[in-house]
């Protein structure tokens, strides 16, 4: 018993834990598991190393050597060659600080360059209840009214066709509102019927007494001063504006068990997905006036916009026909259990889940198109990417500036679509319900 | 007791065509068909109208008349005494072309790139993803117009190669053993011959050289025998359980014939050579096809990157782990577990790649290539003014082509679809 009394030492505290080895802390552990885990790695990143050098040593001079302050490129290149020593290269964002408004606003008068930003700003102001759930409600008001208010400020004249299509929905609102209690068949088609007939026959009498008993008008703005990102953000906001109700009845039509429709909306899809967005824009420029009564002439932004619509509208009605397949059987058998017509299930039940799942293929749609809208050079309008630059470069001051507008551009492109493709993983993140 | 009867017989009412779901579906359709029949008679009734009152009409006969104008490409004999329909068919040629080269250079830089994003490289993943994000955000028109601008502005004039009698070098030197010169208005590239040529048949088509015939129909015979080796091999595993060595006899099979013909046929390459201002030799392939070329393949690259990473994302590690739990080998798990797989979700979104690929080639418009839009869409539209046929026949081109593919990728759906009981 006492024999353990004689133990010549016994450790009271713990020892401290060791360090690890150098070769599995710190930085050092990074390196080797992130860069250097196998030779063929370590081959890699000596590459990617190379790479990021060369782009560095090619780009990073160029930027270093920015002239913002110049009359013309032959001027850079004097002050590039007077500081740099001859034969640097330089940026020469001089350009930029004079025709940086032709890039934004095209040739949209100067004095009303407010109208364009104010419509900017609604934009924001009316897509943002829409995109995040947590504003009020009443907000959604305002983007009910947005796109006729954006209209009249963005070609200016006078207010009252802009007031009378609006009055047309008020028309069609009301008769479904009060004609649902006498049958809901006859409130849809009166809700229909009614605005056409109003638009038809009533609005230009009405237009002409107002107008001079009030005349309410802004000065006027031509389609071909349009130009840049206020051509490019009109075209794409108003064809995703337009190509998402569109896409829907489309893919709604596409999955109905009717022949006939089905067939229709199989047609039009294939046929507008077979073909290049660039023949549909030749359509509008070059056909749509043989397709219309004779002597119809309308503006072009407006035929490129439809052309655009469709084209958009043919692509999301794929990506929500395969977020409708995508639901379990059983959604659409409860619905039909719980006694709900084909209207009210696919709006309570069908269509919010069906469209939470489309949402990436939705944005990428609308990315893509918003990309597509620089086509529209091709067919003479302004675009940012090549119409503008190609009319600076026309100016003998500017002759030969490729990579300046090319960075510019792309710039402002990157940012907006990166966002909006960050946007639609902030959505998938927060609608995921994991019930899968 | 009460006894079950039948709902009163009242015949048939017109207001069942609307609240009798039965009829309802019925009358939607009819209504709709009608609806969409007065809008294309409207559209048609509007086109005749129009096409008379411009004193037009409507036939394709101007397909027939001389073009009169000169494609810089082309890959079938054509001068500009031919007809509109043969510029119409070299511009259709040219449009796969590019398509075709486009999908092949974008399919191995869309997996290099794909692979290389999911790699445990932390520097290699975030440059992959730098470039799938910046070429995915960006118009393609934009690549395609940086290409035609690197090309034409940054590259040196053919002159630039001349090599100086005094110092016996040039200012710029050829690339890959001077067999490719990059120049500010074409890139020369080497041009395949045949010493021991076998010659060509002349068709209305075009010419068929013998030579590529002769190679071609080699190379199919040797697949087929590689294919009969393996299936024997299969055969005499399932039997026996042995699997015979197949590598060297695939190899033979594969390569001996091809190399016997090539060196019968006395194959060799042609490097472009300077004489005067420009190049001979080889091949000068318009600097208009490769900034179109590149400015798809880079576009394109970024979209099939993503595809591929997606794909393998897709299949679970439970299934990488179990091949592994039965014994396989890396290698071969890849080939036998996880690929089959992947492709399965792959495949589809990479030929509606394809799909769009092609279409963009109508891109050429910027850069000046003669594709389908710049011959009959483009030269001989406006040649002609007729505008209506021209763009009509050159979207159902368009169209065919892309239903052709597709028809053919729901083929190939179908036959890896998941076989379920």
């Amino acid at each position: 018993m006492s024999t353990s009394q004689t133990a010549a030492f016994v450790r009271k505290d713990m020892l401290p834990p060791q360090d690890p080895p150098t070769s599995q802390a710190g930085l050092v552990k990074w390196l080797r598991e992130n860069l250097f885990a196998s030779w063929f790695n370590a081959i890699l990143t000596l590459s990617s190393v190379f790479v990021i050098y060369l782009l560095v040593t090619h780009f990073y001079p160029w930027f270093r050597h920015s002239v913002w302050n110049a009359n013309s490129l032959a001027e850079c290149r004097t002050i590039i060659a007077a500081n740099w020593g001859e034969g640097a290269s330089g940026a020469c964002w001089a350009m930029l600080r004079e025709r940086w408004h032709q890039f934004i606003f095209g040739f949209y008068p100067p004095e009303l360059y407010w109208r364009p930003i104010a419509v900017f700003l609604g934009l924001l102001l009316a897509v943002a209840p829409v995109l995040f759930t947590q504003l009020p409600r009443q907000m959604l008001l305002f983007s009910l009214a947005y796109p006729l208010l954006a209209i009249w400020l963005l070609w200016g004249g006078s207010a009252w066709p802009v007031i009378m299509i609006a009055a047309g929905f008020g028309i069609g609102f009301l008769a479904l509102r009060f004609l649902d209690e006498v049958s809901s068949i006859l409130a849809i088609v009166a809700a229909i019927v009614a605005p056409i007939l109003f638009w038809l026959f009533a609005v230009g009498p009405l237009d002409d007494v107002l107008s001079k008993a009030i005349p309410l008008a802004i000065e006027p703005v031509a389609s071909d001063r349009f130009g840049g990102f206020l051509l490019a953000i009109t075209i794409g906001a108003g064809g995703i504006a337009l190509s998402l109700p569109l896409g829907i009845i489309l893919a709604l039509g596409r999955q109905s068990n009717m022949f006939l429709i089905k067939s229709c909306s199989v047609m039009f899809i294939e046929f507008i997905r077979g073909v290049p967005l660039i023949t549909l824009l030749f359509v509008a420029s070059l056909l749509l006036n043989y397709f219309l009564p004779p002597g119809t002439n309308f503006d072009i932004i407006l035929r490129v916009m439809i052309l655009v619509t469709m084209f958009a509208a043919a692509y999301i009605a794929e990506v929500i026909r395969g977020g409708l397949a995508a639901l379990p059987r059983g959604q659409y058998e409860a619905a039909d259990a719980l006694g709900l017509d084909y209207w009210k299930a696919q709006r309570l039940i069908i269509l919010p889940q069906a469209l939470k799942i489309s949402i990436p293929g939705i944005v990428s749609t609308f990315i893509g198109m918003f990309k597509d809208t620089t086509l529209v050079t091709f067919v003479g309008l302004f675009d940012p990417l090549k119409g503008i630059p190609d009319f600076i470069r026309a100016d003998f001051n500017w002759k030969g500036i490729y990579w300046e507008p090319f960075v510019f551009v792309g710039a402002i492109f990157f940012i907006l679509n990166f966002s909006m493709s960050r946007y639609a993983m902030y959505l998938e993140r927060k609608l995921k319900r994991d019930h899968r | 007791m009460t006894s079950a009867s039948d709902a009163p017989e009242q015949g048939f009412r017109l207001s069942q065509l609307i609240y009798d779901t039965r009829y309802r579906s019925l009358t939607i359709q009819v209504v709709t068909f009608i609806l969409v029949m007065a809008g294309v008679a409207w559209l048609v009734d509007n086109t005749i109208q129009n096409l008379n009152q411009l004193g037009k009409d409507f036939n394709f006969g101007f397909l027939s008349n001389r073009a009169g104008y000169d494609i810089g490409q082309q890959l079938i004999p054509y001068t500009n005494d031919n007809t509109h329909a043969r510029a119409m068919l070299v511009g259709l040629l040219n449009t796969l072309w590019v398509s075709v080269l486009g999908c092949a250079a974008a399919t191995v830089l869309g997996i290099i790139i794909g692979v290389l994003r999911l790699s445990h490289n932390w520097l290699v993943a975030r440059l992959m993803t730098s470039y799938v994000e910046m070429f995915r955000n960006i118009p393609v028109l934009l690549w395609i117009l940086v290409c035609i601008a690197l090309l034409s502005e940054v590259t040196p004039s053919p002159n630039a190669y001349k090599i100086n009698p005094e110092t016996g070098e040039s200012a710029v030197s050829m690339l890959l053993f001077d067999s490719v010169a990059v120049t500010n208005r074409y890139t020369a590239i080497p041009a395949i011959e045949f010493t021991n040529s076998l010659g060509t048949i002349d068709t209305a088509f075009a010419p068929i050289s013998l030579n590529f015939l002769l190679i071609a129909v080699v190379l199919i015979v040797s697949i087929w025998g590689n294919r009969r080796l393996k299936a024997h091999a299969h055969k005499v595993q399932n039997e026996t359980g042995v699997r015979p060595v197949t590598w060297w006899k695939s190899l033979l099979i594969l390569f001996g014939p091809l190399l016997v013909v090539l060196v019968a046929l006395g194959f060799h390459l042609v490097s472009p050579t300077l004489k005067g201002f420009n190049f001979t030799g080889g091949n000068n392939v318009s600097n208009a096809f490769v900034a179109l070329w590149l400015g798809l393949t880079l576009y394109t690259a970024a979209f099939i990157a993503e595809i591929v990473r997606a794909g393998i994302l897709a299949i679970s590690k439970g299934q990488s782990e179990a091949a592994y739990a039965l014994g396989l080998r890396p290698n071969r798990t890849m080939k036998l577990v996880i690929l089959p797989q992947a492709l399965r979700v792959i495949i589809p979104p990479l030929i509606s790649q394809y799909l769009n690929l092609t279409k963009n080639s109508s891109l050429a418009i910027a850069v000046g290539y003669m594709d389908l839009r710049g011959t009959l869409g483009g030269v001989t539209l406006n040649q002609t003014g007729r505008e209506l046929e021209a763009i009509l026949l050159m979207m159902l081109i368009y169209l065919a082509i892309s239903l052709t593919i597709s028809g053919l990728m729901n083929v190939y759906n179908k036959s890896v679809k998941l076989k379920e009981r």
